[in-house]
């Protein structure tokens, strides 16, 4: 066992109850886990929704979330995804300051991103980005220098690649 | 020695009678389903959210409800009943601050692993989360002491519910199951149909163990030189104290069983060592930092057990046997982990395992610990000391009372002069360390048990927090010996201020205390002290003659400490020896 903190992405199929997220959410607060993002949405199945939570934990920490997360009688799986091979995705909508000279400078920086201006107003405009964290991070910190002036991210949902 | 509460009919009987589908309100199905569960008592307290679950139980006489004087008395006397019979123990409170009460003795048997329902009532649906006149998130609240809870939303959803809870409270690793049931749900009916099958996905405790870990362990205990176990409560909630004996017997490996797992194991073995950890012996504390096998069985090493973690058993293999997987490695790195029900384990166990030679020496070290370091106190002729109480209470009932206790210096003498040899003798509050806890819970153990003598020993700070109980006890003819050890101080953290923060004895007077014996009688039970060794052992044989409710007051030096001691961040065999040296 490592004792290295590293930040692991766990998936949670849950009972589609009132209160589940506040059970998990309680779980980690009260135990001192970290959460970097927590997401929730509909699953596969009907009356099962799906959390999936980056955390900051070392390999002892990681165990220790999934057997108190087994414990909660809502939980019905527990994967950790960053075992596996796995898709992680994040969006962010970022509302960035843009006088109508600078536009098409920063269309040149979402396009190389492959990112969308979703939304253009007189002197700023929204632009959606979709990637893994770091592409995310990269493209706020390069937007940066022209004023961002809202920003909302997704937290990060993920998948384990293949069939499995 | 009985109650004088008339006896309930058997559920078979009740079966019949209330299983017939029938339109019915919230409440009548709530009543009706605990019947089914076989419920026999419910410790409660009305309020306006559960006026309609308290008009079903007028008159209803299938099972028992005790009015308490508070809802702390209440939970905790679920609580006593549950740990004494292995039963689910039932709590109702309204909705509010009826149900804020109980939140101190959900916390205690969360933390003790007891199984409980308990019953709250809410505001009606539509007003909840408006701020409503005794509106409180119960559930909320309660999230992080409870092995589950329910806001229930429908009245039809109410027998699944109820069913779901038992099996939660009473099943895996136990512990207390909240059901909120908004007013309109209580009053709204429904056809009930009782529940037969249980549906629960996400739930579904290991109780049979893997075999290649169980060989893992026979092979371990082959190899093993100094190994040792440490029983805890796992052992009596499981019911496992006759395997775990078993085992022994066929190993002869030297037993140390925490605070919760005493009566697990027959004091009077000789392979027994006592108590570990905080104010553990000599023995059980060397013999675990000694070990190269530690074998935990249904313990999760708490910090009362272990002292400072990171020098606890250097040298030892660590196996543990818990039915939570979450306390394998939770606190100790764990070589062989076995994941089961301890009784399942131990009967699978058993038949592979066999004594070993190369312990000999061994076990001949633990015996010479043994010999020549049992607990000990300077005994006196004038004044009565605490200790000396206790030994007389344990000659004179042999070892075969139910023992409940409060929480400071006395529960802690109770645990090393008193001699426990069954299981489900000993309530205390070991994991939370609820003062309050010691009087009610034996009302509730001697609710379980009628047929059995009763004790509940507390001190004078801890009798302060629910002496109104005593109402029940006289009322009811409840006939527990309650036993008051007065000290006139918060003893044990005198003790405290005393070694650790030199001698400055802040706020541990308990000047204005009542009159304990007036106090007993103002309830009409009878009350008797004692202030010396002759007046002890004549009002003690009283008590025990008396067939009703007795309080007992041993008034006792102030000074006497608890020893040994290991303080905080010391390993566990760093131990103040005090007047055991
Ligand atoms: C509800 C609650 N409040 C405070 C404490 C802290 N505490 C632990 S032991 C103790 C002293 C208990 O004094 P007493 O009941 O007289 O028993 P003694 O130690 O003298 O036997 C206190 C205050 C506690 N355990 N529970």
């Amino acid at each position: 066992m490592t004792t290295t903190m590293t930040s692991h992405t766990i998936a949670v199929l849950v009972n589609d109850q009132p209160g589940v997220l506040q059970r998990v959410s309680g779980l980690f607060g009260r135990r001192g886990f970290n959460i970097e993002s927590i997401t929730v949405g509909q699953s596969e199945e009907e009356g099962l929704s799906r959390m999936v939570i980056v955390t900051q934990g070392d390999d002892k920490t990681l165990e220790q979330i999934e057997k108190q997360l087994y414990k909660l009688i809502d939980v019905i799986k527990v994967v950790n995804l960053s075992s596996k091979p796995m898709v992680a995705r994040e969006l962010a909508l970022i509302k960035v300051k843009s006088e109508p000279a600078e536009r098409p400078e920063i269309m040149g920086v979402v396009e190389t991103f492959r990112a969308a201006v979703v939304d253009i107003g007189t002197n700023s405009m929204i632009v959606q980005v979709v990637g893994d964290t770091e592409k995310i991070d990269a493209m706020i910190e390069l937007l940066h220098p022209y004023g961002i002036r809202e920003l909302s991210r997704t937290g990060v949902t993920a998948m384990i690649r293949g069939n499995a | 020695m009985s109650a004088q509460i008339p006896a309930v009919r058997s559920t078979e009987q009740l079966r019949e009678k209330w299983m017939k589908p029938e339109v019915i309100t919230g409440s009548e199905i709530l009543l009706r389903s605990l019947v089914l569960e076989g419920v026999e008592c419910v410790f409660g307290y009305p309020g306006g959210a559960v006026l309609y679950i308290y008009d079903a139980l007028y008159g209803f006489n299938d099972f028992h409800h005790l009015l308490t004087r508070h809802e702390q008395g209440a939970i905790h006397a679920a609580d006593g009943y549950a740990r004494a019979s292995g039963k689910v123990g039932v709590c109702i409170a309204t909705s509010g601050p009826g149900a804020t009460n109980t939140v101190t003795g959900i916390a205690t048997a969360f933390m003790d692993s007891v199984p409980l329902v308990v019953i709250t009532g809410n505001v009606v649906s539509s007003l909840i989360g408006t701020d409503a006149f005794q509106e409180a998130d119960i559930t909320g609240i309660t999230m992080p002491i409870t092995k589950h809870s329910y806001l229930v939303r429908s009245v039809e959803e109410l027998p699944r519910v109820i069913h779901e809870a038992f099996h939660i409270a009473n099943t895996g690793r136990k512990g207390p199951v909240l059901i909120d049931i908004p007013k309109d749900v209580s009053a709204n009916k429904t056809l009930f149909q009782p529940v037969q099958s249980i549906d629960l996905r996400g739930y579904n405790p290991k109780v049979v163990p893997n075999h290649h870990q169980l060989e893992k362990v026979a092979a371990a205990i082959k190899e093993a030189e100094r190994p040792v176990i440490l029983a805890g409560g796992g052992v009596v909630y499981s019911g496992g104290h006759e395997e775990l004996l078993e085992f022994v017997t066929r190993t002869e490996i030297p037993i140390t069983t925490t605070l919760l797992g005493l009566g697990a194991f027959p004091s009077g073995n000789p392979l027994w060592m006592g108590m570990p950890g905080m104010h553990g012996t000599y023995t059980a504390n060397q013999a675990i930092q000694k070990s190269d096998l530690l074998i935990n069985i249904g313990a999760r090493f708490d910090d009362r057990v272990t002292g400072r973690l990171d020098g606890f058993a250097p040298h030892a293999k660590v196996v543990h046997i818990d039915i939570d997987p979450a306390e394998i490695g939770k606190n100790v790195n764990t070589e062989i982990p076995v994941v089961g029900d301890v009784k399942t384990v131990l009967e699978l166990l058993n038949p592979l395992v066999s004594r070993s030679d190369k312990a000999d020496a061994w076990r001949g070290q633990i015996s010479q610990w043994l010999a020549d370091k049992p607990y000990k106190y300077k005994d006196s002729d004038t004044e009565l000391k605490p200790q000396w109480v206790i030994e007389l209470l344990n000659d004179t009932t042999k070892g075969e009372a139910i023992i409940t206790t409060d929480v400071g210096q006395h529960q802690m003498w109770t645990a090393q002069y008193y001699k426990f040899n069954h299981p489900r003798s000993w309530i205390t509050s070991g994991g939370l360390g609820t003062m309050g806890f010691g009087f009610p819970s034996a009302i509730g153990a001697q609710m379980a048990r009628p047929d059995r003598l009763v004790i509940s020993i507390n001190g004078d700070g801890g009798m302060q927090m629910c002496a109104q109980e005593l109402a029940i006890c006289a009322i009811h003819n409840i006939p527990v010996k309650v036993v008051v050890i007065n000290n006139q101080v918060l003893g044990m953290v005198r003790q405290w201020q005393e070694l650790i923060y030199e001698n400055r004895y802040s706020y541990i007077d308990l000047a204005g205390s009542p009159d304990f014996v007036k106090l007993a009688e103002a309830y009409g039970v009878k009350g008797l002290r004692a202030t010396n060794k002759e007046e002890a052992k004549q009002v003690w044989q009283e008590a025990m003659d008396t067939p009703g409710p007795v309080l007992v007051e041993f008034v006792v030096s102030k000074e006497e400490n608890v020893y040994p001691m290991v303080t905080q961040g010391s390993t566990i065999d760093q131990m103040l020896m005090g007047d055991c040296e």
